[in-house]
């Protein structure tokens, strides 16, 4: 009879970082193909669909990357966050919070066209790092539990900005909810013809290695890191925990309003309901596949876009619901955290009589 | 002032205040039970909207309505399990336990929704419950239709606090359930199974949610829509921090919200104060918050809350 059982390990291999996030990515898979052959759709031909569409052509493949744009913002700004154990689920509000910066900023008649790209990617990550700011200045002043904070300060500024929308804010031209649009001069510029790829892109990939800089090797990074891992003993060392969290929720909401001005200044050019179907959520699955290493967050942000533009075509071609991306998403966050268990474990078998 | 006052605060106004605060209740409660086990259960606003989902179909599909309500129950249970299996059992990080199963349950409700129902123009309806006067009660001068005159789920809340309370702070189960969230070690001593007192205070907790989904998608409304539970669950959270952790102090908390919730409806309705009608909606939220920062300091979180309790790690 064979047994097993679980063994802690002494030290963690290097190739578990890769084996772990792709066995959860494809446990995940497996499991939601049950879902799709529950939908009456042959599992092959969905998942094919899925991902091919996504990278097939050259077109298609510029599209994945400009989706996965906002989820590296968001993916990062959960990474800084959750390292220093300051659980931050309200990327999605801060994302909205930049959003409005750049979107008004941007439609300002009054400032010379230089000043408009600098002054929304300014503006938004302020206004991202704001809405951070609050609950971690609550948290730490008052204990108030941050998880409950940033997720009900995403519904708070969702409202403020319907209420905007549909009030003073609201295009005259326009007969939906939306705010007017951005100038010329202020939409990002595109950087390959004939495509959407603009700035945000380019912003999104430069902001990885720099997070992962931060991190791993200031004295700041340090510090967060500290934090996180043990905050009694960060404190013993001296080291000023309330000032560590707020400046450490202030970077997580300036990347996280960064998505939102990238979303407004490369894509849509205002603010509207939609502007954000969730890629605060997602950036949390997106932070934990990555492991909380930054440099593993443009793989992780490319395959969600996959996923997420992928879904759509599936769902064309085989009448399986859209929100297909969205159990795998939640799925793949499950296996991921079971799958970390081998990082401190190991399974041993043992062959018994 | 008088009259704005008259205006608001009619029979009806409380009437909508039960109405509002029972899943509240439902939620807060069954958020209790895993938090004074030691366990956060996240999952809460997903588990109510997947429960809201799967009761409102079976209704939808069988007529039923009490099928669907223990069709919620059950769906409830089920997540339950699931955060039992991550945080209980696997010992994993409570916090994003609890996220991945909102993800998830929320995920599964949107696609078997659209799978069940496909997009058509017209919202699926069911016959929602109807509310049930108790006999002689209902007849009571104000007290009786406000809380005599309504659905059988609201007087099964009602009903859940002095049971829980009892449950909690008057049965061996209740004591064993309280000590494994202040102090596995000690309950483990005592020859209390930390686990399986988790996991029972997990399925309890999965129940509650799941009815406080089954009365929003099946008695508030007649519908399931993807806005249905819209932040109740993670209001129910706070609503413990603001109750100490005890259940009536949990859901004198639900009520103080549900009174600010009918309050920004009423007003909304009215034209005394025009305003557009997010910042109504926003406001209880905003409350929440600021009520938070008011009892947060003194707040005691029972002391195992968030921790794994492995045995051989002793």
């Amino acid at each position: 009879m064979i047994r097993f059982r679980l063994e802690q390990r002494d030290h963690t291999p290097v190739w578990l970082n890769f084996i772990l996030p792709v066995s959860a990515i494809l446990a995940a898979l497996i499991i939601c193909g049950g879902l799709i052959a529950l939908a009456g759709a042959n599992v092959l031909t969905a998942y094919a669909t899925l991902f091919l569409s996504a990278v097939s052509t050259r077109f298609a493949l510029v599209e994945t990357w400009v989706k996965a744009t906002p989820l590296i913002f968001t993916g990062l700004a959960v990474t800084v966050a959750f390292r220093a154990k300051f659980w931050n689920i309200g990327a999605e509000g801060q994302l909205l919070a930049g959003a409005m910066a750049a979107a008004f900023i941007g439609a300002r008649p009054g400032l010379p066209g230089w000043s408009l790209i600098p002054g929304m990617i300014l503006a938004g990550g302020l206004a991202g790092a704001f809405w951070a700011a609050v609950p971690a200045y609550l948290k730490t002043r008052f204990k108030v539990d941050d998880v409950v904070t940033t997720l009900l300060l995403n519904f708070i500024i969702f409202y403020a900005m319907m209420a905007l929308l549909e009030g003073p804010w609201k295009d005259p031209l326009s007969g939906y909810p939306d705010s007017p649009d951005i100038r010329m001069e202020a939409e990002f510029p595109i950087l390959l013809r004939a495509t959407r790829l603009h700035l945000g892109v380019l912003m999104a990939v430069l902001a990885t290695p720099l997070v992962w800089i931060l991190m791993r090797h200031t004295a700041l990074g340090f510090k967060i890191n500290a934090v996180g891992e043990n905050a009694r003993a960060a404190r013993y060392a001296g080291l000023n925990i309330t000032a560590v969290m707020i400046i450490t929720a202030v970077i997580s909401g300036a990347l996280a309003g960064l998505a939102g001005v990238s979303e407004v200044a490369g894509i849509h050019f205002q603010v509207m309901a939609g502007i954000s179907p969730g890629y605060g959520y997602t950036g949390i699955v997106i932070a934990m596949l990555a492991r909380l290493n930054p440099l593993g967050i443009i793989p992780a942000a490319f395959f969600f876009a996959v996923i997420i533009t992928g879904a759509e075509a599936m769902s064309r071609a085989t009448g399986v619901p859209v929100f297909l991306a969205d159990v795998i998403q939640g799925t793949a966050l499950v296996t991921m955290l079971v799958a970390l268990l081998f990082n401190q474990y190991r399974l041993r078998w043992n062959r018994t009589a | 002032m008088s009259e704005i006052l008259a205006q608001i605060f009619q029979i009806g106004f409380f009437t909508a205040l039960i109405r509002i605060a029972t899943p509240l209740i439902f939620g807060t409660l069954g958020e209790l039970f895993a938090e004074r086990s030691g366990v956060l259960n996240l999952g809460i606003e997903g588990i109510m909207m997947l429960a809201a989902m799967t009761g409102f179909s079976t209704t939808y599909f069988t007529g039923n309505l009490w099928l669907g309500v223990l069709t919620a129950i059950a769906t409830g249970m089920i997540a339950g399990l699931l955060m039992g299996l991550l945080t209980v059992s696997l010992g994993l990080s409570q916090h994003v336990s609890g996220i991945g199963t909102t993800l998830l349950c929320s995920g599964l409700s949107f696609f078997f929704y659209r799978l069940i129902f496909k997009q058509s123009s017209s919202i699926p309806k069911i016959v929602a419950f109807k509310t049930v006067p108790l006999p002689l009660l209902s007849k009571i001068p104000v007290i009786g239709p406000i809380f005599f005159n309504q659905f059988a789920l609201v007087y099964i809340a009602i009903a859940i606090v002095p049971i829980s309370a009892y449950i909690l702070y008057h049965t061996p189960w209740g004591l064993n359930l309280r000590t494994v969230g202040e102090n596995p070690l000690a309950a483990d001593s005592a020859g209390v199974n930390v686990h399986r007192v988790r996991y029972q205070a997990l399925l309890i907790s999965g129940a509650l949610m799941g009815l406080a989904g089954a009365f929003l998608s099946m008695a508030q409304f007649n519908a399931y829509t993807f806005g249905v539970i819209s932040g109740r669950g993670w209001v129910c959270i706070a609503l413990i921090v603001f109750g100490q952790w005890s259940p009536w102090k949990s859901a004198a908390g639900a009520i103080l919200f549900a009174f600010i919730d009918a309050l920004q409806l009423r007003l909304q309705a009215s034209s005394l104060i025009n305003l557009p009608y997010q910042i109504f909606l926003m406001m209880p939220f905003v409350l929440t918050i600021i009520g938070m920062a008011i009892v947060s300091r003194n707040a005691r979180a029972p002391a195992a809350l968030l921790q794994p309790f492995r045995k051989e790690e002793r």
